[in-house]
C-alpha cells in the first residue's frame, strides 16, 4: 500500500503561506505576496495531482478503491473514550475534491494576480485566499466528523472575511454578516446532528461510521421521535448544516448577497468549492444515509429538487450578472443534492452518488469559468448590471469564446462535460422518482434559457456606448479561463463510474438515450428561445414579462424570501422574544445591580461627613462616647 | 504625715487636672497647647497611681513603678509629638490644628 501521509502537507502549505503573508505581507511588494500565495497553491496542486494519479491509476490491491487513513494524530484527549483527532483520509471522493479545490484555487490565484492588481489590501486578499484553501482542504481530508466541523467553521470564517473584503462598502459588510449568520445558524443544526450521531454510535471516525458492520448502520435503532429514528433525525440535522453551506432552499438567502465579494472569490468559494461542501458532507456520510436512514435521504432529494427549480426560476429575471450566476450555482447544487437523494448504495444503484460527484467535478470547472469570465467582463466595463452591457463580443474575444463554452456546457449539450454529468443525474432521478425527474427536465430547460439570456445580454444585444472602450483582460486572467475551458470541455470523458462510486467498486454504465435525447432537445429549446428573445433587441421579453406580470414580479423579487426572513426575524423573533428578554435584562437584571450600587452610594454620601479630618472633633466624639459608656456602666448596670 | 491629708484631696486634685486637660485638648487650636493638655491628663493619672498605692497598699510598690513608666513614656511621646508638630509646621506654615484636615473624605 502506498504511503499517503504526505497529503497532510496539501492543507499545511497554504496555512504556512497564510501565516507568512498575513504577518509580513505589508512589508513586501504586493505582487510578491501574490506570487508566494500562488506558489504555495501550485505546490499543493502538484501534490494533489500526484496523489490522484497514484491513487486512481497507480495500481491497487483487490477490487475497487479502499479508504485509507493516511495520517492521524490525536489532538484533544477529552476523556478516555472521547478523543478528537486530526489527520487525512484518502478515498475516492476526498482525492477528487483535492483535485477540484487545488485546481480551481490555483486558477483563481493566478487570475487574481491580474484582477486584483492595484487594489488596496492585495496581500490581505491573498492571505485570506490561502486561509480559505487551507480550511477547505482540511475539510475534505477530515478523518472524523469533528475535524470536519472545525474546518467547516474555518471555511465559514474565511468566506466571511472574503465577502467583506471591501469592508468600506456597507453592502459588503451587510452581505458578509448575512452569510456568516445564516450559515452559522445552519451549523447549529450540524453540531446538534454530530452530537446526536456520535452519542449514539460512540465514535466520530468516518471509517467506523460508514463501515457496514459499524454501529451506525448495523444498529440504526434507538428511540424514535415523530416516527423517525434518532439516526434519521441526526442525519437530517447534519444535512441542515450542509444545506446552509450549500445554499439550499430555504437557507439560500446569503448566497446572492455574497456576490458583493471580489469576483475571484465568488468563483472560488461561492461557486466551485465551499458551496459544494454540503454535497461533500452528504457524500461522505452516504452509506449511513443510504443504509441507515433512507428517510433522511428523501429529505435531501426533495430539498435539492425544490432548490434547483426555485433558483432556476429566479435566475431568469435577475439583471446582475453575478446574481444570475449565484442562482445558477444554487440550482446546480440542487441537482447534486437531488442526485445523492435518489441514489442507492452499491453497484448500479449507486448511480446517483457517482452522478452527484461527477456533476460536482464538472460544475466546479464550468462555474468557475463562468464566474471568472464574468469577472473579466466586470473588469472591462466596471459594472455588473447586464442592462448596461451589450455587444461586448467584439471587445473581449477570448472572454467571449470561453464564456460561450461554459454556457454550452452548463446547458448540457454533448459532448461537453455538463451533458454527461447532468444526464447521469436525470437517469438516476428517473429510476427513483418521476416527479423529481420532470422537475429536473424543466430545470434543464430553464438553465439553458437563463444562461443564454445572460450570454446574449452581455455579448450581443444592443450596442452600448461605454465611457471608455472596453479592453480585453490581461494574459494572467486569460490563461486560467483557457485552462478551465479545457477542463469544461473534456472533464466529461473521465470514467467516473470506475473511479468515484458509492462502494468503491466500478460498475457498468450505459447511456439511456431515451432520457438523454429529450434533455438535449429541452436544452436546445431553451437556447433557441433565449436566442429569439435576446440576440437582438426586441420587444418580446417585455411583452412576456407583461403577460405573466405576477410571476415575473415574484421571480424578480426572488419570491420575497428576504422579506419573509426579515418579517420572521424582525417582526416576530425580535419583537416577541428578543425585546422582552432585552427589557428583562435592562430592567430586572441591570436594575438589581444598579439598585445595590445606588443604595451604597446614597449611604456613603450621607455618612462621609463623619470623616472630617478634624482631630478635635474625633476626640470630642470619642470622649463623649466614653462618658456615655461610663454613665451606663455606673448608673444603669 | 499620713492621716493628715485624706485620700479625697488627691482625687479631687487629679480629677480637676484630668478635666482641665480634656477641656484644653478639645478647645485649644494650638498643637503645642494640646500637647500640654495631654501632659496634664497623664500627670493626673500619675497622682492617682501614687495616691492609691500609698493609701490602699502601702506594702507594694506597683503604683510607683507605673508612675515612673508613664513619665518615661510621656517624655518619649512628647519628643515624637514635637517632631510631628515641627513637620506639620514645615508643611502648613502653621501649627493650628484646624488647618490640618487633609485626611478627610
Amino acid at each position: 500500500m502506498t504511503d499517503y501521509s504526505y497529503t497532510i502537507l496539501i492543507p499545511l502549505v497554504p496555512l504556512a503561506v497564510f501565516l507568512f503573508i498575513g504577518l509580513t505581507g505589508h512589508k513586501m511588494k504586493p505582487i510578491v505576496s501574490g506570487l508566494i500565495g500562488t506558489a504555495g497553491l501550485a505546490f499543493g496542486a502538484i501534490l494533489a495531482y500526484i496523489t490522484a494519479i497514484s491513487y486512481f491509476w497507480g495500481g491497487h490491491e483487490g477490487a475497487g478503491y479502499a479508504s485509507i487513513k493516511a495520517f492521524e494524530i490525536p489532538w484533544l484527549h477529552v476523556t478516555k473514550n472521547l478523543t478528537i483527532s486530526l489527520g487525512s483520509l484518502i478515498d475516492p471522493i476526498s482525492v477528487m475534491m483535492l483535485v477540484v479545490i487545488t485546481t480551481v484555487s490555483l486558477m483563481v490565484h493566478i487570475y487574481s494576480l491580474g484582477y486584483m492588481k492595484g487594489e488596496k489590501g492585495f496581500h490581505r486578499f491573498f492571505a485570506f485566499l490561502s486561509l480559505f484553501s487551507f480550511s477547505m482542504l482540511g475539510l475534505v481530508l477530515a478523518t472524523n466528523i469533528f475535524q470536519m466541523y472545525i474546518f467547516w467553521e474555518l471555511v465559514g470564517v474565511s468566506s466571511f472575511l472574503l465577502i467583506g473584503f471591501y469592508y468600506e462598502k456597507p453592502s459588503a459588510v451587510a452581505a458578509s454578516k448575512k452569510a456568516f449568520i445564516v450559515t452559522r445558524f445552519a451549523d447549529l443544526g450540524f453540531l446538534i446532528g454530530i452530537l446526536m450521531l456520535s452519542f449514539n454510535t460512540q465514535t466520530f471516525d468516518f471509517q467506523t461510521l460508514v463501515s457496514q458492520t459499524g454501529p451506525a448502520i448495523s444498529q440504526p435503532g434507538g428511540a424514535a421521535f415523530m416516527g423517525l429514528s434518532v439516526l434519521t433525525w441526526s442525519l437530517i440535522f447534519i444535512f441542515m448544516g450542509g444545506a446552509g453551506k450549500s445554499a439550499m432552499f430555504p437557507l439560500h438567502i446569503w448566497l446572492p448577497d455574497a456576490m458583493e465579494g471580489p469576483t475571484p472569490v465568488s468563483a472560488l468559494i461561492h461557486a466551485a468549492t465551499m458551496v459544494v461542501a454540503g454535497v461533500y458532507l452528504v457524500a461522505r456520510l452516504f452509506p449511513v444515509y443510504a443504509l441507515g436512514a433512507p428517510d433522511a435521504l428523501t429529505v435531501v432529494a426533495w430539498v435539492g429538487g425544490i432548490s434547483s427549480l426555485f433558483a432556476a426560476v429566479i435566475a431568469c429575471t435577475q439583471t446582475d450578472i453575478k446574481r444570475v450566476l449565484a442562482y445558477s450555482t444554487m440550482s446546480q447544487i440542487g441537482y447534486m443534492m437531488l442526485a445523492l437523494g435518489v441514489s442507492g448504495y452499491g453497484g448500479h444503484d449507486g448511480l446517483g452518488f457517482m452522478a452527484a460527484n461527477f456533476h460536482l467535478f464538472t460544475h466546479a470547472m464550468f462555474k468557475a469559468l463562468l464566474f471568472l469570465g464574468a469577472g473579466a467582463v466586470i473588469h472591462a466595463v466596471h459594472n455588473n448590471d447586464m442592462s448596461g452591457m451589450g455587444g461586448l463580443r467584439k471587445y473581449l474575444p477570448w472572454t467571449h469564446a470561453t464564456f460561450l463554452i461554459a454556457c454550452i456546457t452548463i446547458a448540457g449539450i454533448p459532448p461537453l462535460s455538463g451533458f454527461f454529468s447532468k444526464d447521469e443525474i436525470l437517469v438516476a432521478a428517473f429510476h427513483h422518482n418521476p416527479v423529481l425527474f420532470y422537475i429536473e427536465y424543466a430545470v434543464a430547460g430553464l438553465t439553458a434559457f437563463y444562461m443564454f439570456r445572460l450570454y446574449y445580454s452581455i455579448f450581443w444585444g444592443k450596442e452600448t456606448h461605454y465611457h471608455h472602450t472596453p479592453h480585453e483582460a490581461p494574459l494572467v486572467m486569460i490563461i486560467p479561463l483557457l485552462i478551465l475551458a479545457f477542463g469544461s470541455i473534456f472533464a466529461g470523458f473521465l470514467p467516473f463510474e470506475e473511479l468515484v462510486t458509492s462502494d468503491g467498486l466500478p460498475f457498468e454504465l450505459h447511456t439511456e438515450w431515451a432520457i438523454a435525447i429529450p434533455s438535449v432537445l429541452i436544452a436546445l429549446v431553451g437556447i433557441t428561445v433565449a436566442t429569439i428573445m435576446y440576440r437582438k433587441v426586441t420587444a418580446i421579453p417585455d411583452k412576456i414579462a407583461g403577460s405573466v406580470s405576477h410571476l415575473y414580479k415574484w421571480s424578480y423579487h426572488k419570491f420575497y424570501m428576504d422579506e419573509v426572513y426579515l418579517f420572521v426575524t424582525k417582526k416576530i423573533i425580535f419583537r416577541f422574544i428578543s425585546r422582552p428578554i432585552a427589557w428583562f435584562d435592562r430592567h430586572v437584571v441591570d436594575g438589581t445591580m444598579n439598585g445595590i450600587a445606588g443604595v451604597t452610594q446614597f449611604a456613603s454620601f450621607n455618612i462621609r461627613n463623619l470623616q472630617s479630618g478634624k482631630v478635635q472633633q474625633y476626640a470630642y466624639v470619642f470622649i463623649t462616647g466614653a462618658l456615655v459608656l461610663v454613665f451606663i456602666f455606673v448608673f444603669l448596670w | 504625715m499620713t492621716g493628715t491629708i485624706p485620700l479625697q484631696f488627691f482625687l479631687v486634685i487629679s480629677t480637676l487636672m484630668f478635666f482641665i486637660g480634656v477641656f484644653g485638648f478639645l478647645t485649644r487650636r494650638n498643637l503645642i497647647t494640646m500637647l500640654m493638655s495631654i501632659e496634664l491628663i497623664l500627670n493626673s493619672v500619675n497622682i492617682n497611681f501614687v495616691a492609691f498605692n500609698k493609701y490602699l497598699f502601702p506594702q507594694h510598690l506597683s503604683g510607683h513603678f507605673f508612675s515612673l513608666i508613664i513619665i518615661a513614656v510621656a517624655a518619649a511621646e512628647a519628643a515624637v509629638a514635637i517632631a510631628i508638630i515641627i513637620n506639620i509646621y514645615r508643611n502648613f506654615k502653621s501649627i493650628d490644628v484646624d488647618k490640618v484636615d487633609e485626611m478627610k473624605y
